[in-house]
């Protein structure tokens, strides 16, 4: 969560209210009591929580076993299938988990408790970045769940710790690209349908055109053109090259950073949807 | 300051060329109950929602407890309560939760908090049911904790967006009382919003009915109705008279006026209803024309919102 405190004076800063209290500090409270209020709703539906890890195990599982023999194919240079596709995986859990963001801020619209929370002083990045904040923590669980999974069906993790941080980060990174421009859509067309139409249509090409499940090396060149401008693929580098014996931090770094700013730049596209929302509502 | 809320020319459409204000201004005086009055589609939840710095207008300006919504909308979100048009509750949340929260949001903190919650719970008869998830509620006692969530802060300013909308008459009476007792705390200012005749009739002390976006009558229940000038006398009579015979009669009872005859009901309009009866009968009976029943009524937000929209109002 990059860009979660971070002072937003076009769409209203709380000011004076305490006087004293640093607005970063406010702000901080207030999207830690908005995240708070939504992972409360989360913990009261433990049917959702089951489906949220059952559907990555079902994931590594069906993959790992139905490409386990690609490894066989010329130059595509893993030794183990289950150790590749383990930030496959993680990767793909983080893009279709976040990218539903939307839909809890349509529920908050329906409900009218977005005009309430609208109406009294609460910052209005809070209130956005929440969504983002519960998807983050549930992603974190998720990846986490996926880690131990393949540990436990016996992958190999040579780059230790530090490269299952690297793995981590970069999908909460590569999550909150996702969550951020979920929550732009749903405020800009306010329509379930167009958030499932435009999930639907981008999941699997954006999974497929990156390193996820095949090699980049064995894919047709246009296809791995369009891979190098693919967040997904920038998370995968980044994860590939911090999760070996010898890890290319060069590349961590590079990669990592490009998912930070496209995070930062969506996250601060969906706070200013307030204003377009301010003009319909 | 004598104003809690100041609307001067506001204008505002909607996309797709909906015209929803044109040109509304209104004023509310600091710890009165303003109602605005008109059908569904006549502004006045666009007001409130550009009042409560929700919505921007087009153009118009507004000033709420003494902040301008447009150029320091924070300022005026510290000091306005908002009751929107529906429940707008945490479902999942429990009422005290959703008390709690909504406190923390105006800066309430600790022990203040929790008094104070506990303290709007009672108030609102809520306390039984307050660690429950407000899911399971009935209507009556959301709506009385959405109000109660609007009061957590102490606002200046309350905002009630047809409050009782949608309530069944017991929970419509209760939440009557419950403005009443609002109304009386003269530290703060109501605008009040429906669509029902005699709840404005009841609660506001003074009142604007709204139509097409514009305000097209304002002042208080009293004097609006005065404006029509006298009672609404009604006459039913025993068959239907020869008209010019009866019209000839009426015509010569002091105090009468409007006349209007339709098969055997005669109305007309007296400054004294009630002093004026008398001497119709008379007249009607030495006449040789029987009355069967006699009805007089003082003229009700009805008739004023008929006068001034050019429409019977139906809600």
């Amino acid at each position: 969560m990059s860009t979660s405190v971070r002072s937003d004076p076009a769409a209203g800063r709380p000011a004076a209210g305490n006087p004293g209290v640093p607005v970063l500090r406010t702000l901080a409270a207030h999207t830690w009591w908005m995240t708070g209020r939504r992972l409360k709703v989360l913990a009261k539906q433990p049917a959702f929580v089951v489906i949220m890890l059952v559907q990555p195990a079902i994931w590594l599982f069906l993959f790992g076993n139905l490409f386990r023999r690609v490894v066989e194919l010329p130059g595509f240079g893993a030794g183990d299938y289950l150790d590749y596709i383990v930030p496959g995986v993680v990767v793909m859990t983080a893009v279709s988990s976040n990218m539903w963001a939307g839909m809890g801020l349509l529920e908050e619209i329906e409900r009218g408790t977005l005009n309430r929370l609208l109406t009294t002083p609460v910052f209005r990045s809070a209130i956005m970045n929440a969504l983002v904040a519960e998807q983050a923590i549930s992603t974190a669980v998720q990846v986490l769940a996926i880690m131990l999974l393949g540990l436990l069906a016996g992958a190999d993790y040579p780059g230790g710790v530090a490269g299952l941080v690297v793995l981590l980060v970069a999908a909460l990174l590569l999550g909150t690209v996702f969550s951020a421009l979920s929550n732009t859509i749903g405020m800009l067309v306010r329509q379930r349908e167009t958030i499932i139409g435009v999930n639907t249509l981008l999941l699997l090409p954006l999974t497929f055109l990156s390193s996820a499940f095949m090699a980049e090396s064995l894919m047709p060149s246009w296809m791995r053109a369009i891979a190098d401008a693919n967040p997904v693929n920038w998370a995968l580098d980044a994860a590939r090259a911090a999760m070996t014996a010898d890890p290319d931090w060069g590349v961590v770094a590079v990669r990592c950073g490009w998912l930070a700013l496209a995070a930062a730049a969506m996250v601060f596209l969906s706070t200013r949807t307030f204003r377009a929302y301010q003009k319909s509502v | 300051m004598s104003h809690a809320v100041t609307a001067d020319q506001l204008h505002k459409s909607y996309p797709g060329g909906v015209k929803a204000l044109d040109g509304l201004s209104l004023d509310v005086r600091a710890g009165e109950v303003f109602g605005l009055l008109g059908p569904n589609g006549a502004g006045k939840s666009t007001t409130v929602k550009i009042l409560t710095t929700l919505a921007r207008p087009d153009s118009g300006t507004a000033v709420v407890a003494g902040h301008d919504v447009l150029r320091h909308p924070e300022r005026v979100r510290r000091e306005i309560g908002v009751v929107a048009q529906r429940s707008a509750l945490d479902p999942m949340a429990s009422g005290r939760d959703n008390l709690t929260l909504q406190g923390r949001i105006f800066g309430v903190r600790g022990t203040a908090l929790r008094r104070r919650v506990g303290e709007l719970l009672d108030r609102f008869d809520l306390t039984g049911a307050a660690d429950r998830v407000v899911r399971g509620w009935s209507g009556g006692m959301q709506r009385r904790l959405d109000v109660a969530l609007a009061l957590v802060h102490r606002p200046g300013v309350l905002f009630l967006d047809e409050p009782t909308t949608g309530l069944d008459p017991e929970g419509r009476a209760a939440m009557w009382a419950e403005i009443g007792r609002l109304a009386a705390d003269e530290s703060m200012a109501i605008l009040l919003t429906t669509h029902y005749l005699d709840e404005a009739d009841r609660l506001a002390a003074r009142l604007a009915i709204v139509d097409g976006g514009r305000i097209v009558a304002h002042g208080t229940p009293a004097h609006l109705k005065e404006e029509l000038r006298g009672d609404a006398v009604h006459l039913e009579l025993r068959q239907p008279p020869d008209e010019p015979t009866a019209r000839q009669v009426i015509a010569l009872v002091p105090g009468l006026r409007e006349v209007a005859l339709d098969g055997r009901r005669l109305s007309a309009r007296a400054d004294d209803g009630a002093a004026a009866v008398p001497a119709a009968l008379a007249a009607l009976e030495s006449a040789g024309i029987g009355v069967a029943a006699v009805t007089v009524a003082r003229p009700s937000l009805d008739d004023v919102y008929l006068r001034h929209a050019g429409r019977r109002f139906a809600a």
